[in-house]
């Protein structure tokens, strides 16, 4: 009896692994070509894209072949370095008083609830704001060129890293700040020895949306008022029917803005690794 | 005044006006070195308590003293754990119980310079409760009763004159809680730190404690004292004693009684 059941599970056991390796043996191909999917589907993208205005014939002042947005770039690709080279700096500029600034003011608006109450309200008022009504009043006060585009950029990505550094600073359990209350801990302490590392994982995941705000920002005050910058290049093309060249702006742009989102995720991975683990571990 | 805490006709109502009156008329002694265990139905003002004795929290009326002094902000020296590790999982293990020494006033200058030391201590205290060689392991590493132990270093490493814990096993199975009440004996037979300990396990409270309190229904005070006779150390066999059982099954017939109570009290609180 007992010999005829531990044969019965044995097979049991030996029929359920047989059924488990066939599907895992798939999954494990589509992990190895899993890096490729981005580039699979872009290419994709671009073909049909390519098919369908070849099959339609959509003429070049409408919609542009990926092929003919290639030519552009390579044709223009002096005038193109020269405009994105002055967004891409504008952009850093703009990002880094957003991160400056956010940090400051996340860590008030985190740490202190008169603080939260007094300013979250306006922010939300601010944020809501569509940037492009105050590029007029920046050149108003500062002129046409690089500082409107700045201020903007930094206008525009600022409000994710408050948001994010705030929410990591405020969500520390109770009980830790209980314990080290009772050890004699004063807000400082609590803010840097829990607040701050805490909020670090926020802060990482907020400056890869912000940096690709910062982008928005920039481009839409050159796009304005500039005389440089892939915005002023976009512009200028529209007004002299040149499609190709705006869509080659745009595709500049759109690559500097997940270069730079990938360049903050990685970095984002090597910096917070202990609170992507933990969660492998839950 | 001769108490080590001693609290003293303790009021506690929360919110203003109507609020919820937690804690009426509290009187709890605790000797110096004594470990005692306060229990009580649910909802009864145990956790507030530890906030009141810790000075987190003022009391509406009454006074708590600790040590002979007032309490009347945060103490500066207490170890607390609670039912959640409440560990920082971005710093190992080592670098966990080190936190106390890193806040209190007489280490946190000292602990730049003398690191070597406090390291020393650390590893002292972690080898104590059985988690030698674990010093560079991440929180989410160990296991739940893992992370209690390390929980229970962080509270003594700096030697704290009173130690306060609140159903610190609460979250554990039943084979880790009870080999974690001889860690915390242990820790508590060689150093002898005054002791609170709340908790709703009433066998937990007998193994561990000197003197068992019976907390009421809401608003919370002491309805009944318990002396526990036990010798020490305690082992597994002494949950077999006849005299562990009695006592167990008198807190268990008293707390039962307090529970039947709970709709009466609540009510009068309401119309008061």
């Amino acid at each position: 009896m007992n010999e005829t059941d531990t044969s019965a599970t044995a097979t049991a056991v030996g029929a359920a692994r047989k059924h488990k390796r066939k599907p895992r043996k798939k999954t494990v191909d589509l992990e190895w070509l899993a890096p490729a999917t981005p580039w699979v589907v872009c290419l994709a993208l671009v073909v049909i894209w390519e098919v369908a205005c070849t099959l339609l014939s959509v003429p070049e002042f409408i919609l542009p072949k990926p092929s003919q947005i290639a030519e552009v770039l390579i044709s223009a690709r002096k005038a193109i370095w020269f405009h994105s080279e002055q967004t891409l700096i504008t952009t850093v500029i703009g990002f880094a008083i957003s991160v400056v600034f956010g940090l400051l003011l996340g860590v008030a608006i985190g740490s202190s609830r008169f603080v939260y109450r007094g300013f979250y309200p306006i922010l939300v008022g601010f944020n809501s704001v569509p940037k492009v009504a105050l590029v007029p009043v920046l050149v108003v006060w500062f002129g046409i060129g690089t500082i409107p585009a700045i201020l903007t950029a930094f206008l525009m990505s600022f409000f994710p890293i408050v948001v994010n550094v705030a929410t990591g600073l405020a969500t520390v359990e109770p009980e830790l700040e209980d314990v080290l209350r009772s050890l004699g801990a004063k807000k400082r302490d609590l803010i840097i020895k829990v607040g701050l590392p805490r909020s670090l994982p926020y802060f990482f995941a907020s400056l890869k949306v912000a940096v690709t705000l910062a982008f928005v920002g920039s481009v839409i005050s050159e796009s304005i008022a500039s005389s440089v910058g892939i915005g002023t290049l976009m512009v200028r093309a529209a007004s002299d029917f040149n499609i190709s060249l705006v869509f080659a702006g745009l595709v500049v742009t759109a690559a500097m803005g997940v270069t730079m989102y990938a360049a903050f995720a990685i970095f984002e991975q090597h910096t917070t690794a202990w609170a992507s683990r933990k969660n492998v571990a839950n | 005044m001769d108490a080590f805490v001693s609290i003293r006709d303790v009021e506690l109502i929360y919110g203003k006006g109507t609020g919820v009156v937690a804690l009426d008329g509290l009187d709890v002694d605790v000797q110096q070195g004594e470990f005692t265990a306060i229990v009580g139905p649910s909802g009864c003002g145990k956790s507030s308590l530890m906030k009141l004795v810790t000075g987190l929290m003022p009391p509406t009326a009454g006074s708590i003293s600790v040590g002979g002094e007032e309490v009347d902000g945060p103490l500066k020296i207490v170890g607390m754990a609670f039912q959640n590790p409440t560990l920082l999982p971005w710093r190992d293990i080592q670098s966990n119980v080190m936190l106390p020494f890193e806040v209190v006033d007489n280490h946190r200058y000292r602990v730049r310079v003398a690191r070597a030391e406090y390291q020393k201590a650390v590893h002292a205290i972690l080898a104590s409760v059985g988690l030698a060689g674990f010093e560079k392991h991440y929180p989410w590493q160990l296991s739940g009763g893992m992370q209690q132990r390390v929980s229970l270093c962080r509270a003594l490493v700096h030697q704290p004159a009173l130690l306060m814990l609140d159903e610190p096993f609460g979250a554990l199975d039943a084979f880790t809680r009870e080999e974690l009440w001889d860690v915390l004996q242990d820790l508590w037979l060689a150093k002898r730190f005054t002791t609170i300990l709340v908790t709703h396990d009433l066998r937990e409270a007998v193994y561990l404690a000197d003197t068992v309190h019976v907390m009421s229904q809401r608003p919370g005070h002491v309805v009944a004292t318990h002396k526990v006779p036990l010798q020490r150390p305690r082992t597994p066999a002494t949950a077999f004693d006849p005299e562990f059982q009695k006592i167990v099954q008198v807190l268990r017939e008293q707390i039962r009684e307090e529970s039947r109570k709970a709709p009466a009290a609540v009510a009068a609180a309401a119309s008061s």
